[in-house]
């Protein structure tokens, strides 16, 4: 079972894509591009359509989805951790 | 239906016009040119059944760039070859007749009515008459055979969410993949929802002057936003409803947005608002992101079929317009399933690929454009939104 995509080996970022996720579960998340299966254990309760960082994150650092630029980190985020607009703005506007 | 050798059909049973262009529907519609011509408008609809009014809230005072929007807009839906024939009210004459003789360009039965000096009454009455007319006239119409070059399929999402992204969005760009090479008239907009991913977009342009022209009309859309912004947009742009489904910033939802123009077809023009293309291909048309307003704007163009992904569920149609939604969010196709036409939810749990997806929109557009209601027909979405450029006089 799918629990979270990626579009590219590349991106920092997955999506979930269940409903009902708890903190502590292992997931299984298929990156689209490549075909590829990848496991990761979350750390939050993490909604269905929000994303969890797939590769540890620095205060500061460009989060990557689609193979782009999507946004700046406004904390550092670790391996599973949901990334949302508490820790993650545009660089644009 | 003739089938080619891609899986997709030749023909559709269309309503071809006095112009030779096709509809997919086959409306009476009661236009007022202005605000104060609403009661009128809806009086007539009232009176006569199978006519359709369409209220909106502007049409007075508008001036310059402005009123050329606002008639534009007004004559391209009159004449969107998904409307058989048009009663045009206005508050006086020469504004009126100037949305008649746009219209009556294309050959199509439409009057216009002056309530000055009339009054409501015996306006409606006379407007009731014609009306009566035209909606009998056009029950008569058939279908008839229609090759599918004749068709204009217009695109923009709503109420996106991650799943959009990866589900939908695709959806759409895969059928617009589909549907170029057959020489349909395609088009997509959304100026400022393509905010960090315009260098894509860019990339997709046919030629040079296509690229220089797509970025006059982004960076002229930027200035606005800096202009009036007083923050980073997070409060809007993207929506409440966008960060409630997963979306963080403009750039991610940008390039959410960007996968409905697929990864061949090439961007052969640039619209301004409400302008008609010349030609077949994919089109790109400057326009705001608010989802009734866009398709206002697409109808306006003269596009006769719509596709409308939705991730959180935005549940907008169009009066001339069929609006036809798609959903991969499996939570929204669950809570909102009278809104959804085609689902895609399938895609997110590899129980569906992404060419089986587009088909699968390919069909509900044939379904649609041979007669099927869409979801926002059914349940009476008829959003007529125009875009305003800036204050009346």
């Amino acid at each position: 079972m799918i629990h979270f995509v990626v579009h590219d080996e590349h991106d920092s970022v997955g999506v979930v894509v269940v409903e009902g996720i708890r903190a502590g579960d292992e997931l299984t998340g298929w990156i689209m591009d490549q075909d590829k299966t990848l496991i990761t254990k979350v750390m939050n309760d993490v909604p269905i359509g929000h994303k969890i960082a797939i590769r540890d994150l620095q205060n500061d650092d460009t989060v990557i989805k689609y193979g782009t630029d999507i946004g700046r980190t406004i904390a550092p985020i670790k391996v599973g951790e949901h990334l949302h607009v508490h820790n993650v703005k545009t660089k644009r506007w | 239906m003739k089938h080619n050798g891609n899986g997709t059909k030749d023909t559709f049973m269309g309503y071809r016009r006095e112009n030779g262009r096709v509809g997919v529907r086959n409306h009476v519609i009661v236009l007022p040119v202005d605000d104060l011509s609403n009661a009128a408008s809806v009086a007539v609809a009232n009176n006569i059944k199978g006519v359709m009014a369409l209220p909106h809230p502007y049409g007075r005072l508008q001036f310059g760039a402005d009123l050329e929007l606002h008639f534009r807009t007004l004559i391209g839906t009159g004449s969107n070859p998904n409307v058989a024939a048009v009663v045009v009210i206005g508050i006086e004459d020469q504004w009126t007749q100037k949305i008649v003789d746009g219209i009556a360009a294309t050959g199509k039965p439409v009057i216009g009515f002056g309530i000055e000096q009339h009054g409501d009454h015996d306006t409606i009455m006379r407007a009731s008459k014609a009306a009566r007319e035209y909606v009998q006239w056009a029950s008569e119409l058939e279908r008839e055979e229609c090759s599918i070059d004749t068709l204009w399929v217009s695109t923009k999402c709503g109420e996106s969410d991650t799943t959009s992204g990866c589900g939908a969005n695709p959806t759409v760009g895969n059928a617009f993949d589909k549907l170029y090479p057959l020489g349909t008239t395609l088009v997509f907009g959304e100026t400022t929802e393509l905010t960090g991913g315009e260098h894509l977009v860019a990339e997709r342009c046919r030629t040079p002057e296509v690229r220089e022209k797509f970025m006059q009309y982004f960076n002229r859309y930027q200035e606005v936003i800096d202009r009036h912004k007083t923050s980073d947009l997070s409060d809007s742009q993207p929506t409440k409803g966008n960060i409630l489904g997963g979306l963080t910033t403009i750039e991610e939802k940008a390039l959410g947005n960007i996968q409905k123009i697929g990864r061949k077809c090439m961007i052969d023009g640039v619209l301004d608002k409400a302008e008609a293309p010349t030609g077949p291909g994919l089109w790109f048309m400057d326009s705001s992101s608010a989802a009734a307003e866009m398709v206002t704007l697409c109808a306006a163009s003269g596009y006769t079929v719509h596709f409308f992904p939705t991730g959180q569920g935005n549940v907008i149609g169009n009066p001339i317009l069929p609006v036809i939604k798609l959903c991969a969010n499996p939570r929204t196709v669950r809570t909102m399933n009278e809104h959804i036409d085609v689902d895609v939810s399938g895609l997110l749990r590899r129980e569906m690929t992404p060419d089986e997806a587009g088909d699968a929109l390919i069909d509900m557009m044939f379904r649609t454009a041979n007669g099927r209601l869409t979801a926002a027909e059914a349940l009476g979405h008829r959003e007529f939104v125009l875009t305003r450029l800036y204050e009346s006089a």
